[in-house]
């Protein structure tokens, strides 16, 4: 039996789900961006796949693959850092207690 | 045989990474079960033949943003008070059986149509070529830079000291 674009697919759509369970059910804010990395990379194996499996000689998918790769990398390093911030004034990153704009 | 079998690891691996994040009560365990992924991931990309692109999996996710995520959890201090779940935790669980259950149904009863032609085996010079090239992605390279420039410039200004 040969690996086909299904196998990665499905894959790619079990560590989605994995990220997707963890960025809506955890309350530790580094453990949601850790999730979010999850599904960031979840996304890429389906380009990547996309791209080997459809169009092999022309490696769009792996073009997008990159910009969301640069995307990522802006999303933790802002995320991070507003996560420090809120940790620095109100001495907890638990997502349930940071309920400033919650009306 | 050698792609089927290497295929199968790195998927079983990734995926009991990816669940060892979510379910992991140890932040910093959980930390290392993510970059234990992120490797898993770069091996996936090598066995769809996207060499360049395990490259970068490796050093931007396991080289730079693991140690981001890692840096932050140390900083934070709150290793010992682990990662509880709210009180969404079955909506959340539900949500994402069904998202998984649909999506793996549309995927497998779509036909794709499967090109029969053989990969590029290396693709960093055909990748230039994309992203620089006459016609290709040179705009969105460009922007790519304003958009990391502005993202150093917004870390920097949160985690100044007032």
């Amino acid at each position: 039996m040969s690996i086909g674009l299904e196998h990665y697919l499905i894959l790619s759509t079990i560590l989605f789900s994995i990220g997707l369970y963890g960025a809506l059910a955890k309350r530790n804010a580094v453990v949601i961006l850790m999730s979010i990395e999850l599904m960031l990379n979840a996304v890429n194996i389906a380009m990547v796949a996309f791209s080997r499996f459809m169009v092999p000689v022309l490696l769009t998918g792996q073009v997008f693959a990159i910009f969301i790769i640069v995307v990522a990398a802006a999303e933790a390093a802002v995320g991070l850092a507003i996560i420090m911030a809120i940790y620095r004034s109100r001495e907890t990153i638990d997502v349930t207690k940071i309920n400033l704009m919650k009306w | 045989m050698g792609l089927i079998i290497a295929f199968w690891i790195l998927a079983v691996v990734a995926i009991v990474a990816a669940l060892s994040v979510v379910l992991l009560q140890n932040v910093f365990r959980a930390a290392l079960c993510l970059i234990l992924c992120f490797l898993a991931v770069a091996g996936i990309f090598v066995t769809l033949s996207a060499d360049f692109l395990a490259a970068v999996q490796v050093l931007v996710y396991v080289g730079a943003i693991a140690v981001l995520i890692i840096l932050a959890i140390m900083l934070t201090r709150e290793v010992q008070w682990g990662s509880p779940s709210n009180k969404l935790r079955i909506p959340a669980f539900i949500v994402a059986i069904l998202f998984l259950g649909a999506v793996s149904f549309a995927m497998i009863n779509t036909q794709w149509p499967v090109s029969s032609i053989p990969p590029l085996e290396p693709t960093t010079a055909a990748l230039a070529g994309k992203l620089f090239g006459e016609g290709g992605f040179v705009l969105a390279v460009e922007i790519a830079a304003i958009l990391l420039l502005a993202a150093i410039l917004g870390a920097v200004v949160l985690v100044r000291e007032k």
